[in-house]
């Protein structure tokens, strides 16, 4: 679907340029009247230098091309491109400074009720939102430079800002220092690929009722409170790495609400906790690494019929954490550093079963107080007892088949 | 208390030391010491599981063999104290330079044993803050040995009350302090958890040591006072403090009880 939505770019780009006529503008001219005159299919190239110009509407299907990175400054009261026709190209400027509302969201760059736009290798700086999508079709995102530095949640905006959108390619960006690094409000059908959002005040990657999105190679770290996703189906996320959201409220990723969904070789490193699971369904969890984080997943008890099968989990100081008794997940395969059982048929799986709730994360979940007794001897003793005669920890969490080996992923 | 015969207190300390290192137990703890630190820290390639594996070791047996083996010296070196006393130095200064000698042997072994692998292999604050967790441990169990030394008449008795003290502060203040929770988890009992934390050094020492580790989170996670108040340095200076009178509150006791006892 992206290679089509991709080569059918491709060739509208080529069809525009094909006979069209070629505009130059330099920092004296002002880009508003050149963009006015230009005829649809144009291609304008702007020169390097400091343009102090802002609120810049483009209403025609035009090729906005900055060489050497032109400088569009807000000067911290407007915003700097509204794009309001189809097929858009805006490429290469670097736009900074736009203003702070509390009426309109002020973005660098936004698209309002257009399909097919572009806008790639740009840089935009201190912005309150980078690029926001507003009823769009089509669009593509990619090799942007989004660059804020937010201090306050309320006060700032988000780097990639969709709200009921379809089909969007949002790919090879790096967003970082706003209040969210992605965040999608009825967005759906879209790809995210390859893109680092880190540093954000709130979270790496934020969405509602965005159905059917997929996510690839991400890298979300050292976000405030990490990831979190919420009534939505149909999400995949693949091979993407969720590193070092380490907080007293970070999560790797959060899911709320998500059913009938793909977690697949993902990496969760060093996180306060890899995956947060509440009220989730049919989602489907294989071949994640889970290293080194303080919960390797909590999954409370209203989720159900979810698989979690073949992952790897090493290093966490605690591996699952439930809130219940009762447990409609199925674990399978899955290799756990802390399993001390035997495989005496040899085939790879150990054949006594592993009991991942360890008993003193039951303790912590039910009274937070008892964590200040946190690796002391007594809770190992515990745990040493629990596991030789189970009783307080939810019998029903059990991986019957744990892997003896780690998996190669 | 100190002063007017030092030099005697520093006779007795080197006397006492010369004693002790003969005595080859004290080598032996720390030739043992080292061997854990040098095995754990090679094991691992994280540094932070190292330190807390250290951690566990430090808070298992070093309260145990402090108080276990000074007891037992200061039975032994009954006679050599009954003869010391029969000079003109005083009763306190006699036990005290006992005491103080006892204590840089067994903290001695323990910053070399554990200190100098440390060194080498993981250097940092935490580390420093390991040694020091250590340290003050052994300073606290060796008081507590004095203690028990004084109050208690035979040295079956005494070593049996220096177990128990062990055991109490290893496992069963723990069990305890759990039941507590347990038994008023609906009442806001942050703080007076807190404060039940300060009534066992080894509770301190763990927190103390947590404290300076990326695990710290997991704490601050499960309530905002863990967070505000052992986050904060207020939480160090507080441990730091309480495991400084468990030093000196013993010790200052047992001093007072010794200069009525009849030995």
């Amino acid at each position: 679907m992206y290679n089509r939505l991709i080569l059918s770019a491709f060739f509208s780009v080529c069809a525009i340029l094909a006979h069209a006529a070629t505009r130059q503008v330099n920092p004296s001219a002002g880009l508003q009247q050149v963009l006015d005159k230009a005829l649809p299919g144009d291609t304008i190239r702007i020169h390097p230098g400091n343009y102090r110009q802002s609120n810049i509407i483009v209403r025609k299907q035009l090729v906005i091309i900055g060489e050497g990175y032109p400088v569009f400054d807000g000067e911290n009261k407007n915003e700097v491109f509204i794009i309001i026709a189809d097929g858009v190209v805006l490429q290469g400027l670097q736009i900074q400074h736009t203003g702070r509302s509390s009426l309109v969201d002020m973005a660098g760059i936004k698209l309002q009720n257009v399909k097919n736009v572009r806008v790639t290798h740009c840089k935009l700086l201190n912005t309150t939102y980078g690029v926001y999508l507003q009823n769009s079709k089509r669009c593509i995102v990619s090799n942007n430079l989004i660059q804020a530095s937010a201090k306050e949640e309320l006060q700032s905006g988000n780097g990639v800002h969709a709200w009921k959108c379809e089909q969007l390619l949002i790919s090879s960006n790096r967003m970082s220092g706003h209040r969210d690094g992605i965040y999608f409000e009825f967005v759906t059908r879209s790809a995210i690929i390859g893109n680092t959002s880190s540093g954000n005040i709130r979270y790496g990657l934020h969405f509602m009722f965005s159905h059917n999105d997929t996510y690839e190679y991400n890298t979300f770290q050292n976000n405030g409170a990490g990831v979190a996703v919420m009534y939505t189906r149909g999400v995949t996320m693949y091979k993407n790495t969720f590193y070092h959201n380490w907080g007293d409220a970070s999560y790797g990723i959060l899911l709320k609400d998500i059913s009938d969904s793909k977690i697949d070789h993902n990496t969760f490193h060093t996180n306060t906790v890899g995956i947060y699971m509440e009220g989730s369904s049919r989602i489907h969890v294989t071949g994640n690494t889970f290293s080194n984080n303080g919960w390797a997943m909590r999954i409370q008890a209203s989720c159900d019929g979810n698989l979690f099968e073949k992952n790897n989990f090493s290093g966490n100081s605690f591996d699952v954490a439930t809130n219940g008794t009762m447990m409609l997940n199925t674990f399978r395969e899955n290799y756990w550093d802390k399993y001390d059982g035997y495989d005496l048929d040899r085939d790879g799986t150990g054949d006594v079963p592993y009991y991942p709730v360890s008993v003193y994360s039951v303790i912590t979940e039910r009274i937070p107080v008892a964590m200040i007794l946190y690796r002391s001897f007594l809770t190992r003793i515990m745990d040493q007892v629990e596991n030789i005669m189970p009783s307080i920890t939810p019998d029903q969490l059990k991986d019957i088949r744990p892997r003896i080996k780690k998996w190669q992923l | 208390m100190n002063g007017a015969n030092t030099p005697q207190m520093k006779t007795i300390i080197k006397y006492v030391l010369v004693d002790l290192i003969r005595n080859r137990i004290i080598l032996v703890y720390t030739a043992i010491l080292a061997v854990l630190a040098v095995s754990v820290l090679g094991l691992d390639d994280n540094p932070a599981k190292g330190l807390l594996s250290l951690l566990n070791i430090t808070l298992l047996f070093v309260p145990i063999i402090t108080i276990l083996f000074s007891t037992i010296y200061f039975f032994n070196a009954i006679e050599f104290t009954e003869l010391l006393l029969s000079q003109p130095i005083k009763r306190q200064q006699v036990i005290l330079s006992e005491y103080l000698a006892l204590v840089s042997a067994l903290s001695g072994a323990y910053i070399v044993g554990i200190g100098i692998p440390l060194l080498f292999l993981v250097s940092g604050t935490e580390s420093l803050v390991l040694v020091a967790t250590g340290t003050l441990l052994t300073l606290v169990f060796s008081s507590l040995a004095l203690l028990v030394f004084v109050k208690s008449k035979d040295k079956t008795k005494g070593i049996g009350i220096a177990i128990i003290i062990a055991l109490f502060f290893t496992v069963l203040f723990d069990g305890l302090l759990i039941a507590f929770i347990y038994s008023f988890s609906d009442y806001p009992i942050d703080k007076a958890v807190v404060g039940m934390i300060a009534l066992n050094p080894i509770d301190l020492g763990r927190v103390l040591m947590l404290l300076q580790l990326d695990v710290a989170v997991l704490m601050g996670y499960s309530g905002a006072l863990f967070k505000k108040f052992l986050g904060s340095p207020l939480g160090n200076v507080f441990s730091v403090t309480c495991m400084l009178l468990w030093v000196f509150v013993p010790l200052i006791a047992a001093l007072r009880i010794f200069r009525n006892k009849d030995l």
